[in-house]
């Protein structure tokens, strides 16, 4: 016991002693931490439009207004042909052209009908779809108003009018952070742990002193244990560090209990330094170990859910994230902070990382020989 | 086999261990079957040239290597059976400095007795004469120390447990000549404590040092002798040339059917004859008739050097 003790002893005066890798392991997550959610907002907002207005009527003019209102778009080129609203798209000055034919207005009051036109700069594959589908939505709330204004209604409305009110559950404003945040921390900790735990372990053995280390009578599970132990400390720091963050600087409030994100990272960190310590059994330099461990974590943070949906991926690929411990990471915190579910709902997921934690750490410590 | 195990004298008993590396798709043999046996507080000097298998050979011993072939016993321990109680009493002392950079002098030491279960108090008799010369630096990083006196300290982990043998796996190597002096003073002092001592050296002039050495070549072992009986061993009446013209000499000597081997050492040429019978007149007026000035020929005895020239040559012929 005294000789696991001595190992720890010695792990963290290694850590603390080395002012880089000191501010890696705390700044990084908590610079990350503040940075990744503001870029990764799916709101598009500030959508440049350019209207190619020929009819100059009042209605065209309300419709402009309307659309501007909304807060999603920005004017920036008002014109009277298609020509040159077109060519404020090829500049890459506007993303989206709307098109307001002569009698626009006098063929809504005559026809009851009249045609509009959008086109939109597809190089920005999301911007331009949301942004339609914004534009779209305006103009049809714009028509509803406009004919509730004039129409005389017959004693049997000819058309029943289903109107839909939304209320999103778990998150009332539907604020992107909310689900963005706790996913992100969830992932960064994955990162630490990997990373970290692979490149120590590689270093001892770029440096050589694994081999002074394997001629004494230290057992296996006492050297692995003396990595595995201040690292699995370490990620429980980051988290705390990511919560405070969360609570502090993005003023989001836990619906559920803390402990249970504990008391599941608790676990998940074992996973987590059970396939750092396997990366490190095959790598024999600390580039190696990068890159191995890069390929891994990108893998795991794409199919991971946090960035798009796991229901929205083919059939396989959803088989696929099965076998990816960070998606289910990322599920529980989402799950704990914004529905506050309790130990019992997400027992599935204990059970089915604590089986990732043995399957990772036996194959590992199996892999990890004192004799070449 | 059974009669090496017995052998209770042995400190380290090696019997045709043979290995091999794979390099890309080829082979490379390392150690081709050696066998050799070192008794209790000898002193055993391995000396051959880089790639000879020393290093192989070592981490064999020190149980970090399965050999293919062969089997081999340390302190009366297999090294594939017996290799946790063989952990427990070997000190090793890798080629490459291997102790933690980033932690002191103190803290290394410490740390090395601490995971053999016992205290730098206990065994301060054995490494006291090493450890005053480092004891200034203690607090300093192991890092930052120079490469005397990281040997030093890396000597000092190895014999924190008071091991019954210690490997040194080249510890003079990239060390200067007055290091180099103290530190074989110093193994001379920790055989006279009972411990046996396996060292492997490139230099030839530390080969002189040991109680006996094994020359080493292509992982094969070319002779194990008391230095002193390799030196008488060589055969032949040995040579020292010397003229005004180096250059041409050599390459005069090397086209003289009359030698049989030629090579440079120090300011002279080292060269045997073909017959053994040669006379000195006859060499020095082969080299008049050759044109040469300030010709110098003498007789001398063979060293350990002249000795591994000369079985590396009959090795390779």
């Amino acid at each position: 016991m005294s000789v696991l003790k001595y190992l720890l002893q010695k792990e963290f005066r290694q850590i603390f002693r080395d002012p880089a890798i000191l501010r890696i392991i705390f700044m990084m997550p908590t610079l990350q931490l503040i940075i990744i959610p503001l870029a990764a907002d799916y709101e598009v907002r500030n959508i440049n439009l350019a209207v190619a207005d020929h009819d100059h009527s009042v209605y065209a003019q309300q419709m402009i207004q309307k659309i501007k209102s909304s807060g999603y778009f920005k004017l920036v080129n008002y014109t009277d042909t298609y020509q040159e609203a077109i060519k404020s798209i090829e500049s890459d000055k506007a993303d989206i052209v709307l098109e307001i034919p002569t009698d626009f207005e006098k063929n809504i009051v005559r026809e009851d009908y009249s045609k509009l036109f959008i086109a939109v700069n597809a190089v920005n594959g999301m911007k331009a779809n949301l942004g339609a589908a914004y534009m779209q939505g305006i103009i049809q709330d714009f028509n509803k108003q406009i004919r509730m204004k004039w129409i005389q209604f017959p004693k049997v409305p000819p058309q029943t009018n289903i109107s839909v009110v939304e209320s999103n559950w778990f998150n009332p404003m539907m604020s992107y952070k909310y689900f963005m945040v706790p996913a992100t921390l969830a992932t960064l900790l994955t990162m630490v742990g990997v990373f970290l735990t692979a490149l120590n372990i590689v270093r001892e053995k770029e440096v050589g002193t694994i081999e002074q280390i394997n001629v004494t009578p230290i057992k296996k599970y006492q050297f692995i244990l003396g990595k595995l132990i201040p690292f699995w400390v370490i990620g429980l720091v980051v988290l705390s560090i990511g919560f405070t963050i969360m609570r502090f600087f993005y003023q989001i409030h836990p619906l559920g209990n803390i402990l249970v994100v504990y008391f599941f990272a608790a676990i998940y960190l074992l996973v987590v330094l059970g396939l750092g310590l396997l990366i490190s059994t095959f790598a024999d330099t600390q580039q190696q170990a990068m890159l191995i461990s890069f390929f891994l974590l990108i893998i795991f943070i794409l199919l991971g859910g946090l960035f798009t949906p796991i229901d929205s991926m083919p059939a396989w690929v959803q088989k696929l994230t099965w076998l990816n411990p960070v998606s289910y990471f990322i599920d529980v915190v989402r799950m704990v902070i914004l529905k506050g579910s309790k130990l019992s709902d997400i027992r599935n997921h204990i059970f089915i990382i604590l089986g990732f934690a043995a399957i990772l750490n036996s194959w590992a410590i199996f892999n990890y020989k004192k004799t070449s | 086999m059974a009669k090496f195990n017995l052998n209770k004298m042995s400190g380290v008993v090696v019997e045709n261990i043979g290995k091999k590396y794979l390099v890309g798709k080829s082979e490379l043999v390392a150690l081709k079957g050696i066998s050799f046996e070192v008794t209790k507080g000898e002193l055993f000097g391995i000396v051959g040239p880089d790639g000879a298998g020393k290093t192989s050979l070592f981490r064999v011993l020190t149980t970090l290597l399965l050999a293919e072939t062969g089997r081999a016993w340390v302190d009366g321990l297999d090294t594939v059976k017996d290799y946790k109680e063989i952990r427990k009493r070997v000190g090793y002392m890798p080629g490459k400095f291997s102790l933690y950079q980033d932690l002191t002098v103190e803290e290394n030491l410490d740390f090395f007795a601490t995971i053999f279960n016992t205290s730098i108090e206990e065994n301060y008799d054995l490494i006291k004469d090493i450890y005053q010369q480092i004891e200034p630096f203690k607090k300093r990083r192991a890092g930052k120390l120079s490469g005397g006196m990281k040997q030093k300290l890396a000597l000092c982990c190895a014999l924190i447990h008071k091991p019954t043998v210690l490997f040194l796996d080249e510890p003079t190597t990239g060390v200067d000549a007055v290091s180099r002096k103290e530190f074989w003073d110093m193994l001379q002092r920790l055989k006279q404590q009972g411990i046996t001592i396996l060292v492997s050296t490139p230099y030839m002039d530390e080969a002189a040092l040991c109680d006996r050495v094994a020359l080493m070549q292509n992982g094969r072992i070319l002779a194990i002798d008391r230095p002193e009986n390799i030196n008488k061993s060589f055969a032949h009446p040995l040579w020292a040339v010397q003229s005004e013209n180096m250059l041409g000499l050599h390459k005069t000597l090397k086209q003289w059917d009359a030698v049989a081997s030629c090579y440079s050492f120090g300011e002279y040429y080292h060269i045997v004859m073909k017959n053994d019978d040669s006379s000195m007149d006859s060499i020095q007026n082969y080299l008049h008739d050759k044109e040469y000035q300030q010709i110098l020929v003498k007789k001398i005895d063979a060293n350990i050097e002249d000795c591994f020239m000369d079985l590396m040559n009959n090795a390779n012929g």
